[in-house]
């Protein structure tokens, strides 16, 4: 089985304190670490476990300048075989449409029967491009699988909805799916398959290597714009219990005495 | 100026929310643009809706093929796009729900429509829209614009907007369904989540772990607290993704929504799919290192520290105060 995974490289913003930068329109990211997109760690999971089961090459590709590689050779350690990065000055600040234009492109070029993304990019949470480009190749979709079951070129999947509930799809191979967190365990790289990593090549496609127009990528392909990044309005906001652990500790007893909790 | 499209959501028989909140804010956008507000319902058997829908819209389009019966996003995407071309509505809105993530991109592709996701705010100035959006896990908003198109699609998030009643009567139309095709993705069934041994809904009192909690072994610590406020354990997603809790102990979109006298969120930044699941409990206390966590944003109370050293610290004070 010859499958995709589309990857993407994104700050860790979970504790990281985030500011805008001069440009009002990104942020300051000298100091964030990065690392794969979370999903799309499960989808690289996913893939490999398919590959192990019905043999076939997991192929990664990624949009982004060279620090991508660091990500993709992540990958390739946790079981990819191949591993593909679109780069070009042209391609920044693509949209979620102009991504998938872009990825789209390189994955028609492709033998596939599956293509895997993650259901959600954690840093700008679109949750578009991987069903654009399954619009884009022609072929069907799921989104927030959470099971995959493959069987004679028919695939059944299991997509999660709101409040736990599961919608069960059927379709026909190529199929791309967006993968949920927690649809497996991903699994450490070992350290050999590590080293074995860093020696792979990645190969790198321009705009003009994909024979892309400057007009479908980039800000000039994108269909929507960041205008500008403000912190969100401060809503109701907590009163916060200020003071060493013993005190907060205290004064949370105490209102939680108030609730009638205790 | 053309009509403002508001796609309905139902499903197994029911109208769900977003819905209403997307007509509440369509309605608010039509009269501040002095266009007409139309709402789309596709299905079968779905007329009972129409009437709810026409006391928002001045046009409810009513489609109703057997095709339409089960929400699928290919079926739904091919009978949108000749309405959308024949229609030229200049915004449609769709819910951002698992329905709407999943058809919307589709859509815009199909029909050539700039699409903004996962929208928490929508803006009408002449002929242009702009969306306010979150990124970085709601730590930031971001103002959205679009090219300059015929149309634009949004999706948006759900519980962003209050709802109202309008009363109005609009006129109900029935539209006929364009020839559709088998789609390549057959709609099989639903499966519920199965029952827990806790139902976490029911409780008065939830204690709720999430990623900050770091290890598994501070889960006991963490649910003798529960007990000792005679409550229950529960967690956000990433505490179910790696195997620590249940999935029936899960609060969020995609787990329980909880309304509980006292909801103690510990280690939870707050994501919006998370927040979407708690934000109606009498009280909030978070407890959270990260001082620009969205939680304390929805919180009542709040803990900017160390849960590792709070934790023990409150287990300590609540003993106190019972033998007290």
């Amino acid at each position: 089985m010859e499958i995709v995974v589309c990857m993407k490289r994104v700050p860790e913003t979970g504790d990281a304190e985030i500011a805008v930068d001069s440009t009002g329109r990104d942020i300051v990211r000298d100091r964030l670490t990065y690392d794969i997109n979370e999903s799309d760690n499960y989808a690289l999971e996913e893939a490999v476990l398919l590959k192990e089961k019905f043999g076939g090459t997991v192929t990664l590709v990624s949009m982004g300048p060279p620090e991508t590689d660091e990500t993709l050779r992540m990958g390739l350690a946790k079981g990819g075989d191949v591993a593909v990065r679109l780069w070009d000055h042209r391609f920044a600040r693509s949209d979620g449409h102009a991504t998938a234009f872009v990825l789209a492109k390189a994955i028609r070029e492709m033998e596939f029967d599956l293509v895997l993304t993650g259901c959600i990019a954690t840093d700008d949470g679109r949750t578009q491009v991987g069903v654009t480009i399954a619009a884009l190749l022609g072929i069907p979709h799921a989104t927030y699988v959470m099971k995959v079951d493959i069987e004679d070129g028919i695939a059944t999947v299991q997509s999660e909805l709101e409040g736990g509930l599961i919608a069960v799809n059927r379709m026909k191979t190529p199929a791309l799916f967006t993968i949920q967190t927690g649809i497996n365990e991903p699994r450490y790289p070992s350290l050999i398959s590590i080293k074995k990593a860093t020696a792979k090549e990645i190969r790198t496609l321009t705009l003009d290597d994909l024979g892309l127009e400057a007009s479908s990528a980039g800000e000039e392909g994108s269909k929507t714009k960041i205008v500008k990044l403000t912190p969100p309005p401060v809503g109701k906001r907590a009163e916060i219990l200020e003071g060493a652990p013993e005190v907060v500790s205290a004064r949370l007893t105490e209102i939680f005495k108030e609730k009638g909790m205790i | 100026m053309r009509d403002i499209f508001v796609l309905a959501e139902h499903r197994r028989g029911e109208l769900r929310d977003i819905t209403i909140e997307m007509l509440t804010k369509g309605r608010e956008l039509a009269e501040c643009c002095g266009v007409p507000l139309t709402a789309v319902l596709l299905g079968h058997g779905v007329d009972r809706f129409a009437e709810k829908l026409a006391s928002y819209a001045d046009t409810v389009v009513l489609i109703d093929h057997p095709q339409l019966e089960n929400f699928n996003s290919e079926t739904y995407q091919a009978a949108l796009s000749p309405l959308l071309e024949d229609r030229q509505p200049f915004l449609t809105l769709i819910g951002h729900t698992a329905f709407g993530i999943d058809v919307a991109p589709r859509l815009s592709a199909q029909s050539n429509i700039p699409l903004a996701t996962d929208c928490i705010d929508i803006r009408c100035e002449d002929d242009r829209v702009f969306a306010v959006r979150q990124i970085y896990g709601g730590k930031l908003n971001a103002e959205v614009s679009y090219e300059n198109a015929p149309q634009y699609l949004a999706t948006i998030r759900p519980a962003s907007f209050p709802v109202r009643e309008y009363g109005l009567k609009g006129e109900i139309v029935r539209t006929d369904c364009p020839a559709l095709k088998t789609p390549e993705r057959e709609f099989l069934e639903y499966v519920e989540a199965p029952a827990g041994e806790v139902d976490i809904t029911q409780a008065d009192v939830i204690v709720a772990v999430g990623r900050g909690i770091k290890e598994k072994e501070t889960l006991p610590l963490v649910e003798e607290l529960a007990k000792s406020l005679g409550g229950v354990l529960a967690c956000s997603r990433p505490i179910v993704d790696a195997g620590w809790l249940p999935k029936d102990r899960q609060v969020g979109s995609s787990g329980k929504t909880v309304k509980p006298k006292l909801y103690v969120a510990i280690g939870i930044s707050g994501a919006f799919q998370h927040i979407t699941g708690m934000k109606g409990s009498d009280t909030i206390v978070a407890i959270n290192k990260d001082p620009n966590a969205p939680v304390f944003n929805e919180a009542d109370y709040g803990i900017v520290g160390d849960l590792f050293k709070v934790l023990p610290t409150l287990k300590e004070k609540i003993a106190e105060l019972k033998s007290g």
